[in-house]
């Protein structure tokens, strides 16, 4: 009766929340790119030109084999918008109580809008920003070099990335909460993002690691979630064709889907434990 | 049956003190093996109940120290108390500090808002607001330039039109409001005392007694962390002024 009670508070709390909630997204996304000349174009340009300079860098070395790339550039760009996307949301909800601190003192707010926000407004970048990959594809396609062949799997793709935002949103408020209380959380994460950018196959193909299958490395560098969402997400965009069941594992979907959740649980249950003493050490 | 606003029920608070300053996980860790992680209790709050009824102007004294912010906090919900409850009854306008829902990047009208969202108003309740915030404020000719190129006057005038535009059941009102250039100060002043007109409860906090006299009628005194006095707000006053004395 009283849990019932508690949640029906919840829910009302957040309604009456929902217009900051809005409001934070906003801000979020419209101060970005304030006071810069390009502005919102610049959502677009600075995936492109990472991926003209990593393919230039890592092309020669990994994009030569065609059949498990198809095309160098496109693979990299899968790979990288999706990370770049699950990097910057966490970091950002990662400092959102942080910097929120001067209000949480002062004012009652649901706290979890904070890093909530964070990860939606970055979410909404993301979904456009993936134009580029619209873009990108349609040049390769039309120059006629290494076309990508669309079929109407594409729309599966959807799958992967709302896998990877609620993954994204459970690492964030474990990260929000942690960082809170040891402040290195900033420092050792900025180290443990780069490593997991290596460590997925972004700029490589598994293959390319030379590991056995079914070997214990090939296993470790797949109960990385990132590298089964990042996988899905090609077999929608590269592999739509026949090809597509040979690169899209039902395993390997269910595995990130209860990673994404149980992260999540345990990220809100973490910070709901803890958000009454997040006052005591900001 | 009376109608109570406020109810704060056997209200403590405690805070740990770390001696030696661990902030980070090493450090943590290392002193959590060695079971040598220790902490100075300090209640800033000890077993405080005491009643507002609706409609009354509540001061609440004591010298620095004594807790009168962290009770505050705790009856704004921005404090969960470490034992005891505290219910109270409608919308809060807590006047604490008057610029920290702001983003300096935003400009005034972005930051109506922004700020009026942090206080948790739908945005329609805003949108209707608006105008009379704006006029309120006086800075029709500077709401959309950046909140970076105001004065911290224009700021505070600011925030005081947007908290202030709700009609709150509770107003929170900590030390004495310090809103802008004199006619600014007549013009907040009246506003507030308009909304004790019309029945607000008021929880007050000063060390003027004069200024408690002027506004309370009831009062509380507060000496480190536990309520010794609560009662007619010139009497508190009196007994507040002999504690200064005996100090």
């Amino acid at each position: 009766m009283k849990k019932e009670k508690s949640i029906k508070g919840h829910g009302e709390n957040f309604m009456k929340y929902r217009f900051l909630l809005s409001e934070l997204v906003h801000k979020n996304i419209k101060l970005q790119y304030r006071d810069s000349v390009l502005g919102m174009l610049w959502t677009f340009l600075q995936p492109l030109l990472m991926m003209i300079v990593l393919s230039f860098v890592f092309g020669t070395l990994f994009g030569r084999d065609s059949s498990k790339v198809v095309n160098y550039p496109v693979y990299l760009l899968c790979g990288r918008l999706l990370f770049d996307f699950f990097s910057s949301s966490t970091k950002r909800a990662m400092k959102s109580i942080r910097n929120r601190a001067s209000i949480i003192k002062k004012v009652y707010v649901p706290k979890y809008i904070y890093p909530l926000s964070s990860v939606i407004s970055t979410f909404v970048t993301f979904l456009i920003s993936l134009l580029v990959l619209v873009v990108v594809i349609l040049f390769f396609n039309i120059a006629n070099i290494n076309p990508i062949h669309i079929t109407w799997r594409i729309v599966f793709a959807v799958v992967p990335i709302l896998i990877l935002f609620v993954f994204s949103l459970g690492v964030g408020m474990i990260l929000a909460t942690l960082s809170v209380f040891f402040r290195d959380i900033e420092n050792i994460y900025d180290v443990l993002t780069t490593l997991l950018f290596y460590v997925t196959p972004i700029v490589y193909t598994i293959d390319r690691l030379g590991f056995a299958a079914g070997s214990i490395e090939l296993k470790i560098i797949k109960l990385n979630p990132l590298y089964g969402i990042i996988d899905m997400f090609r077999a929608c965009v590269i592999w739509g064709g026949d090809a597509f069941w040979q690169h899209w594992s039902m395993h390997l979907m269910l595995y990130c889907c209860a990673a994404a959740v149980v992260c999540l649980v345990v990220g809100f249950l973490l910070f709901y434990k803890f958000q009454d003493k997040f006052i005591l050490h900001i | 049956m009376k109608d109570y606003a406020i109810e704060v029920d056997h209200v403590s608070m405690k805070f740990n003190i770390n001696k030696e300053g661990v902030d980070n996980a090493k450090e943590y860790l290392i002193r959590l093996a060695k079971g040598n992680l220790h902490f100075s209790e300090f209640w800033a709050l000890k077993d405080i109940s005491f009643k507002v009824e609706k409609g009354d102007r509540m001061g609440v004294m004591g010298f620095n120290g004594a807790g009168k912010s962290t009770l505050l906090k705790t009856i704004a919900r921005v404090l969960k108390p470490t034992m005891g409850s505290v219910s109270v009854k409608g919308v809060i306008a807590p006047l604490i500090e008057l610029s920290a829902g702001f983003d300096q990047n935003y400009s005034g009208r972005e930051n109506i808002f922004l700020y009026g969202a942090t206080m948790g108003f739908s945005r329609k309740f805003i949108e209707e607001k608006y105008d009379e915030i704006v006029e309120f404020s006086e800075l029709k000719d500077f709401i959309d330039a950046p909140l970076k190129s105001y004065s911290s006057g224009m700021k505070t005038r600011l925030g005081f039109s947007i908290a202030t535009s709700v009609k709150p059941d509770v107003l929170i009102l900590d030390e004495v409001l310090s809103v802008g250039d004199a006619a600014f100060r007549d013009k907040s002043e009246k506003r507030l005392m308009d909304m004790m007109d019309d029945g607000v409860t008021v929880l007050f906090v000063s060390h003027s007694t004069d200024r408690v006299k002027k506004i309370c009628n009831k009062a509380i005194i507060l000496t480190q962390g536990q309520l010794v006095a609560q009662g007619d707000s010139d009497e508190m006053c009196r007994i507040y002024n002999q504690m200064v004395k005996n100090r």
